[in-house]
């Protein structure tokens, strides 16, 4: 069983939702993106997703496009990251998710890339600016290697879209709790609860609610009714004020762990 | 040859492109973010209802020729046809259209639709700032409020199209990222839109993005075609041997092939910017140094790495400064329908002095490229 399905079957059994951040891969270094990692791990993330920098990201804010420059800085590219999934794995087995837009992939080749995918030791992919249903190919070759593939509900997407997203969705569902961009903000949209009950009703698999959640409150509130709570700028601007330093990953260990707290803590009040 | 009274009413086979997932061959397509979806759905049903709808059509017409001047001048280039020695050349006056650009055609229709689906906001990008021009006309005609976004690069070249779209009451958002040029302008375009989708439209100004704006906007446009080709029967008796447009995102170029695409006889090429020569890296010529993946929402030629990592392009002109190309220029490319090439800066600068001196017409630096 893929790695993901196995973190949420066992959270779901304890009534606990999960933890997932997101960082920006080889921002500013790949080393430091690995230590990094293990830090996340250890402060209790449940998922790791790792972005893969673009030089166009149009789904990001400015943190997010920041660190991707970082990064490619570095011409850190695609094989990169799925060769730092490898060296991680020899370590970690922490359920891990490639978060990309679609011309790396498509450079890469769609039926190589889920290949390595599977051999590095990738769980899911999630491709941010491919919709379900405009490459089949993709979802075909991600499924046959066992690789998750996530894909992204919106405030929206009508009834019609959530059960094709439902259905074409593995791993879990990644909600987009408001429309925009990625990026830190200060309040949780009212229809958040709403719209994740509405994808429930077509699909077992684990939804998770993203884009602005950057509190401990937030998270607390959010993880009440979803199966997952992803933060990702609040922590990618962390990382980018310290950089390089040797003391980034313990900053990042240090964030999050109120997080993962707050996040476990929550009460559920929706039964997964 | 037919006469040219049977030519103007030859039935036309139907266009099979583009198909219901806004796909030209393998070209195009809609790979947005998924909350961009239900928006695109949207649009295309409410610009398909547009189109039949005889109000709309009228209210379109009118302004097509009482606002923007149409139809535009087809000009025989005397001078410069006895200059060259060889074929008869024509020039179609689209700097003659309101605003001093084909923009004007798509702009109006798109801010028409807008007003329609009852947007009250307006957003754009724009690279040599005639889109944003074009735009921010339409907006103070119709009274949309305007937001448009333009590389600071090309902001400093084309500082003069920066005071228009203000005096025209649009507000000109500078984007400093990435190559700061017309691709980074799409970009905050789109991640403008997907934030303010419910209230706003973003009018998009090429045949490129995602499915439906290649085609709303190849429709706006080809009424180019459909008056030159009337018109240059009545002049000649006869179809052009040669059609040649230059192609950033290819708008124009469309707008003149789409009405002759099936004139088998008609040969048809767009000319691209070879900016310092495609061998040197600094160009944007998409058919010579591109490959086919997706920028901007559609399946097309890009210029990229072997990464697909998006690559900074280089043109003397802001508006062929583009690493990609619209989808169905793609397909036209890929069955050998339309020729393209390319003309190198110092090529299109010289075109520009010669139509500048030799009839009085001082062109575009983007249109000198089709000349050289």
């Amino acid at each position: 069983m893929n790695r993901i399905d196995q973190k949420f079957q066992a959270l779901a059994a304890k009534g606990e939702t999960a933890f997932i951040p997101y960082i920006t891969a080889g921002d500013p270094t790949l080393s430091q993106t690995a230590r990094i990692v293990l830090e996340l791990e250890r402060a209790g993330c449940d998922v790791i997703e790792l972005g893969v920098p673009f030089s166009d990201p149009i789904a990001d804010g400015v943190v997010n496009q920041e660190a991707a420059q970082r990064a490619l800085l570095h011409n850190v590219t695609l094989h990169d990251v799925v060769a730092l999934v490898r060296d991680l794995r020899k370590t970690s087995q922490v359920p891990l998710v490639l978060f990309t837009y679609y011309n790396p992939v498509l450079a890469y080749g769609v039926e190589a890339f889920a290949k390595d995918c599977k051999d590095a030791g990738v769980d899911g992919v999630l491709c941010v600016d491919l919709p379900p249903g405009e490459d089949e190919q993709y979802k075909r070759s991600l499924d046959a290697n066992g690789i998750a593939t996530v894909f992204l509900a919106a405030p929206t997407s009508t009834a019609d879209r959530i059960a094709l997203i439902a259905k074409q969705s593995s791993g879990f569902v990644y909600y987009v709790s408001r429309t925009g961009v990625t990026g830190e903000r200060t309040d949780i949209v009212s229809t958040v609860q709403g719209m994740v009950a509405a994808i429930k009703e077509h699909t077992s698999t684990p939804v998770a609610v993203g884009f602005g959640i950057s509190t401990p409150a937030q998270a607390s509130e959010v993880a009440g009714y979803a199966d997952g709570v992803i933060v990702g700028s609040a922590i990618v601007r962390l990382v980018g004020q310290y950089g390089e330093a040797p003391e980034t990953p313990a900053k990042v260990y240090e964030f999050v762990k109120p997080l993962v707290d707050a996040t476990k803590s929550a009460h559920r009040t929706a039964s997964v | 040859m037919p006469s040219s009274e049977v030519l103007s009413k030859t039935p036309r086979k139907p266009y099979p492109f583009p198909d219901s997932r806004g796909r030209f061959g393998r070209f195009g397509g809609r790979y947005v973010p998924e909350t961009l979806m239900h928006p695109l759905m949207e649009l295309e049903a409410a610009y398909n209802k547009a189109q039949s709808d005889p109000e709309f059509i009228g209210e379109l017409a009118a302004l097509r020729k009482h606002y923007i001047g149409r139809p535009t001048p087809l000009y025989f280039a005397k001078r410069l046809t006895e200059h060259l020695g060889g074929a008869k050349i024509y020039f179609k006056r689209e700097d003659l259209a309101h605003t001093g650009a084909h923009k004007i055609n798509n702009a109006l229709g798109q801010s028409l639709l807008a007003k329609r689906m009852g947007k009250r906001r307006v957003i754009a990008e724009t690279g040599a700032g005639q889109h944003g021009v074009a735009t921010a006309t339409a907006c103070a005609l119709l009274g949309l409020e305007c937001e448009v976004y333009m590389g600071t690069e090309d902001m400093e070249r084309q500082k003069l199209n920066v005071c228009r779209m203000r005096l025209l009451g649009s507000k000109v958002t500078p984007v400093d990222s990435g190559t700061k040029t017309l691709k980074d302008a799409i970009n905050e375009a789109m991640r403008d839109w997907v934030t303010n989708v419910a209230d706003t439209h973003y009018v998009l100004g090429t045949v490129e993005g995602p499915h439906p704006y290649p085609v709303i906007c190849r429709d706006f446009q080809k009424v180019i075609g459909e008056e030159a080709r009337c018109q240059i029967l009545e002049a000649e008796g006869r179809l052009p041997d040669l059609l040649i447009a230059c192609v950033g995102g290819g708008s124009n170029a469309i707008g003149l092939f789409f009405e002759f695409i099936q004139d088998e006889s008609v040969r048809m090429i767009g000319v691209e910017a070879g900016g310092h020569g495609p061998a040197t890296g600094m160009h944007a010529a998409r058919f010579a140094g591109g490959v086919v993946g997706m920028l901007h929402g559609a399946m097309s030629y890009v210029l990229q790495d072997e990464n697909g990592q998006i690559m900074g392009t280089h043109s003397v002109s802001a508006g062929l400064d583009y690493p990609s190309i619209g989808p169905e220029h793609s397909y036209w490319h890929d069955i050998g329908r339309v020729e393209y090439a390319y003309a190198n800066d110092d090529e299109a600068l010289a075109a520009f002095t010669m139509a500048s001196r030799m009839e009085g017409i001082i062109p575009a630096l983007e249109s000198a490229h089709a000349i050289a």
